[in-house]
């Protein structure tokens, strides 16, 4: 019935259903867009004008550092405040079998019956940077079906996957002591992302550590109009989230009176349209490209009766011209 | 633009008894044939469950259950996923199940039954058929 409701629903009157508040619709509108399905692409038209109310938070960090219960934390302040939530967690995809264990929900518990909060769980499916293929458009989905605050978890990063930071608004980066002489876990890219660090596990000797260490290094930096707080949390007692809520808040009023927040709308917005494009033109050449045919041409071209230029310029043309 | 992705599974345990060596093992061999597996940890009652199928957007749903409340259990849990129009999503279930009980579980609607010592090939291959066949009126995990 996963298909039949796209199939016998136009693209027009799922998109409807879902702004009516139809978690269904929802739900099987991600799966759809997730499977990068044509109807899908044709409701997301449709909503795209209804989106971008939502104040999208990305958290991340290196894996362990307590980002699923920081979420769950977060989620349940917002919910207290009386705002709605979106959650997209993203786990990595096995690359050897195509399969994945998503275990966020287990430390989400308290949030499972709270229907204030859609929680939704995505496999990288092979794409590197701490996202999947269709995170931001899934943002999308729980932006234009209401949700005030959408956080986006990544999965557990090293150093250099900084994708979240042009999917979210404000971007938080985990750190937890202990991880290595100095700050491992959190140096270059990873810190240069985060509008907010956080020293999680702050009840853990090494915190204070930390804590220095990170002011350090952020003192090396430029000056910058929003001087990057550092903030420490014990995400299982819940510990310093308020304060968290705070400055998330603090955060999203800087990007808005400093202009800062539509300069990155506008530069999220051409990532997506390229993204979009390297997306479809990636199908339709693996379309082109593939069969018996093919490999009789490619042999041809290994045994240089003909040149990889000339091959190349054909389908580019076919691409062109039926996209 | 139909293209295979993976099937997705959620791999939950209803009620008390806290182990779920057999359920992570599951969960485990699933991924390896290629399953997203949506694992929600123990003690999970029939909405929490219902919930997380509705919002993973499951295609398939197995119960791990080893305290021997399947018969009050599993009904409520199909009732909750009926009420949220997930009626199309394969239940099967696993642990320690009476065979007296299956006939009455069957009709109720849970697709299968995997007693203890069951090889984790026979869930896979189950998984496959159910996905493979698509008889009508037969509510069947759907190929996307």
């Amino acid at each position: 019935m996963t298909t039949q409701l796209l199939r016998t629903a136009s693209a027009g009157e799922l998109a409807g259903r879902l702004l009516a508040g139809d978690r269904l619709a929802l739900t099987r509108l991600i799966s759809a867009v997730e499977a990068g399905r044509d109807d899908a692409r044709e409701a997301m038209r449709c909503l795209f004008a209804r989106t971008g109310r939502a104040h999208v938070v990305g958290i991340t960090g290196p894996p362990g550092c307590g980002k699923s219960t920081l979420t769950t934390r977060l989620a349940l302040e917002y919910r207290a405040r009386g705002q709605t939530v979106g959650i997209v967690a993203v786990d990595p995809t096995s690359p050897y079998t195509g399969g994945a264990i998503l275990g966020d929900r287990v430390r989400m518990m308290e949030l499972h019956s709270d229907p204030g909060v859609f929680m939704r769980s995505m496999a990288t499916r092979g794409v590197m940077g701490g996202l999947a293929r269709s995170t931001l458009d899934v943002v999308l989905l729980l932006d234009a079906f209401g949700k005030e605050v959408v956080i986006i978890e990544t999965v557990g990063v090293g150093q250099d996957e900084v994708e979240i930071a042009r999917a979210a608004d404000t971007t938080l980066v985990v750190g937890v002591p202990n991880l290595g002489d100095d700050i491992q876990a959190i140096k270059a890219g990873i810190l240069e992302i985060a509008d907010i660090l956080v020293v999680n596990k702050a009840d853990v000797a090494g915190a204070d550590r930390l804590v220095a260490d990170l002011r350090t290094m952020l003192q090396l930096g430029p000056e910058r109009p929003w001087p990057t707080p550092i903030l420490q949390t014990v995400a299982t007692a819940g510990t310093g989230v308020r304060d968290l809520v705070e400055r998330i808040g603090e955060h999203r009023l800087y990007l808005e009176h400093s202009h800062t927040w539509h300069l990155r709308r506008a530069d999220s917005a051409r990532r997506q349209v390229r993204a979009i494009v390297e997306d479809r033109v990636q199908r339709r050449l693996e379309q082109l490209t593939s069969g018996a045919d093919w490999e009789a041409r490619f042999a041809q071209i290994a045994a240089r009766e003909q040149d990889p230029y000339t091959v190349a310029e054909e389908v580019l043309r076919e691409v062109a011209h039926h996209g | 633009m139909a293209e295979r992705h993976p099937l997705r599974v959620l791999i939950a345990k209803p009620g008390l008894d806290g182990h779920d060596r057999g359920a992570k093992i599951i969960a485990r061999a699933l991924r390896d044939a290629g399953y997203e597996v949506i694992y929600t940890g123990i003690r999970q009652t029939p909405e929490m469950i219902a919930e997380a199928a509705l919002q993973e957007d499951v295609d398939a749903i197995g119960l791990s259950i080893l305290s021997g409340a399947h018969m009050t259990l599993f009904p409520r849990i199909l009732d909750e996923l009926r009420k949220r129009g997930l009626d199309d999503v394969t239940v099967w279930a696993g642990g320690i199940i009476p065979a007296a009980d299956a006939p009455k579980l069957r009709e109720m609607g849970i697709r299968a039954i995997f007693g203890p010592g069951s090889p984790t090939s026979e869930t896979i291959e189950f998984l496959r058929q159910m996905n493979d066949e698509e008889p009508a009126g037969q509510p069947v995990a759907v190929k996307r």
